[in-house]
């Protein structure tokens, strides 16, 4: 699904003396089937923006067209489920969503509510708990039992069971360790290129670099730039006004080019790095 | 919850601001006893007219009060009708039934909605300019007192604070789950009572069970910090009485002596 937002502009507390402007008329374009990643600093309005998508927040003005689904300022709260259902949304710190008393049931509970009969939903919760990587054995155990990076896992589980089209990701590898958030990253990645649209928030460049094939920037509540991550990581205006920070592998490379090497675009993951070292080593 | 304005704090910076809260909560509530003291036009005039000079002296916005009625409009009205068709009179202008309307029901239903307005005006004024913070300062320097009676008034305090820290916490979070839920195709507010009910669970279990991890931790927290209990801590927050607190007492004190003047004249 295709979802374009066109001079969305979001205040909280409309018409109140506590007003505040969330989303600056924002214009932007997520494509179909792609890694987007969307950055900038706290407060930017990363997380106001998103849950525009699904329908959670309304905009004050303009419209967001999420398939053949447009969203206005006059849009109801009812028949959202069918929206609802393809935009499965993994809020920051998903673990704290979970309340059924064993962790097949709360799988169960998303595709459930969306209608799917309860067998459909038992085997997707089969399906999801392997999915991201957790035995089959935890399915009767207690939601309240597991660890964090688990009950992570099994509330992405939960998300995931409703195969939406389009998965949403707010931070989800905050407070994970090393480990736990390569393989989730890459879970993402792999459902990306089985065909659904990911967008993804973060404060991780280097899960930019790495995984993402369009990147938004955003700064003040509006969308300052977007493009792939090479060309976003290279726009000097940015990085002038801090708006962005580096991968690794680019500061890497920027603290190289103080001495012997010179690097026309900074390269943004540590393969492009180690190549472009080894070409202007044997190179010149 | 973005409707209630009675009990939220509005940030800004006036002569009702910079009052001392303990005098302020006490004038509130002294105010409110007062009100019943009124009890014919001028007497109602008069306080009314006190009260939006407090709310003129606060440079908060009219409307705002007035948007702080709407939650309570059903009792009001409520109250007001009930007042205005069940007194009984000896000159009715209209009766049906039990039901009579009459001068003396019509005055009276206007003496209650006054009353309930300048009461909901009032308190509304205390919480709009004081911050929950001082108000539960202002409320343990109030019951100090009562540690004659071996009250435990400090725990009582930063049980309160505390409380009143967590409130913005946990709405944050009720928002949060509810907006989690959600997206997972639950619907707030649609079907039937017992449906809506339920559909209350999937936000209720994760609150409590975030309420009492954030218990626990901040326990921890407080512990390592050096926290024993509540006694023989010193005091980082300090009210103090200036002379305007007084003058506010003082005027008090004239207004319940006109109203007390206005009342048997």
């Amino acid at each position: 699904m295709e979802i374009i937002f066109k001079n969305v502009t979001h205040s909280y507390e409309a018409n109140n003396p506590l007003a505040a402007l969330g989303l600056d008329d924002v214009s932007v374009d997520i494509k179909n089937k792609k890694f987007t990643a969307i950055i900038g600093k706290t407060g930017s309005g990363k997380s106001t923006l998103v849950r525009h998508i699904n329908a959670l927040l309304k905009p004050t003005s303009g419209t967001i067209t999420v398939g053949n689904r447009e969203i206005t300022p006059d849009t109801n709260n009812k028949n959202l489920k069918p929206l609802r259902k393809n935009v499965g949304m993994v809020f920051q710190f998903p673990e704290s969503q979970l309340f059924e008393d064993t962790v097949e049931k709360d799988i169960m509970f998303g595709p459930m509510n969306f209608g799917v009969s309860e067998e459909d939903a038992k085997l997707a919760a089969h399906d999801m708990i392997k999915l991201v990587g957790l035995d089959e054995k935890y399915l009767s155990k207690s939601p309240f039992d597991l660890s964090g990076g688990q009950m992570r896992r099994v509330a992405i589980a939960g998300v995931l069971a409703t195969h939406p089209e389009t998965i949403i990701l707010d931070e989800p590898t905050a407070g994970l360790d090393p480990v736990g958030r390569k393989e989730i990253m890459d879970l993402f990645k792999n459902l990306q290129s089985e065909g659904k649209t990911v967008i993804l928030i973060t404060h991780n460049m280097d899960d930019v670099a790495n995984y993402a094939d369009e990147v938004i920037v955003m700064h003040d509540g509006r969308k300052v730039a977007e493009g792939t991550p090479m060309e976003v990581f290279n726009n000097q205006k940015l990085l002038r006004d801090d708006m962005l920070t580096l991968p690794q592998s680019a500061i890497f490379a920027q603290k190289l080019s103080k001495k012997y090497f010179k690097f026309d675009q900074l390269p943004i993951t540590i393969s492009d790095l180690s190549t472009e070292i080894k070409r202007q080593i044997n190179g010149d | 919850m973005n409707k209630l304005i009675l009990g939220r704090y509005l940030p800004g910076d006036s002569l009702i601001y910079q009052l001392d809260p303990r005098g302020k909560f006490l004038i509130t509530f002294y105010f409110i006893g007062i009100v019943f003291l009124a009890n014919n036009v001028v007497s109602y005039g008069f306080l009314l007219l006190f009260v939006l000079f407090a709310v003129y002296l606060s440079k908060i916005n009219l409307g705002f009060f007035l948007r702080g009625l709407r939650p309570m409009f059903w009792l009001i009205l409520f109250t007001v009708v009930l007042q205005m068709f069940f007194t009984p009179s000896k000159t009715p202008l209209w009766s049906f039934g039990i039901l009579t309307l009459s001068k003396e029901g019509l005055i009276i239903s206007a003496y209650i909605f006054i009353r309930f307005v300048l009461i909901i005006f009032v308190s509304t004024l205390l919480t709009l300019t004081t911050t929950p913070i001082e108000i539960s300062d202002s409320i343990e320097s109030i019951l100090k007192p009562l540690k004659a009676i071996k009250f435990p008034v400090t725990q009582v305090a930063l049980m309160l604070s505390i409380a009143l820290r967590f409130v913005p916490l946990l709405i944050d979070e009720t928002a949060k789950i509810m907006d989690a839920q959600r997206a997972r195709g639950v619907d707030f507010g649609e079907g039937g009572l017992i449906k809506r009910i339920k559909s209350f669970v999937p936000i209720l279990i994760p609150l409590f069970v975030s309420s009492f991890s954030i218990a626990y931790d901040l326990a921890i927290a407080m512990e390592s910090r050096g926290y024993k209990d509540g006694e023989g801590r010193s005091k980082y927050r300090v009210l103090s009485w200036s002379m305007r607190d007084t003058l506010a007492a003082i005027v008090m004190l004239v207004i319940t002596v006109i109203l007390l003047f206005i009342r048997s004249y």
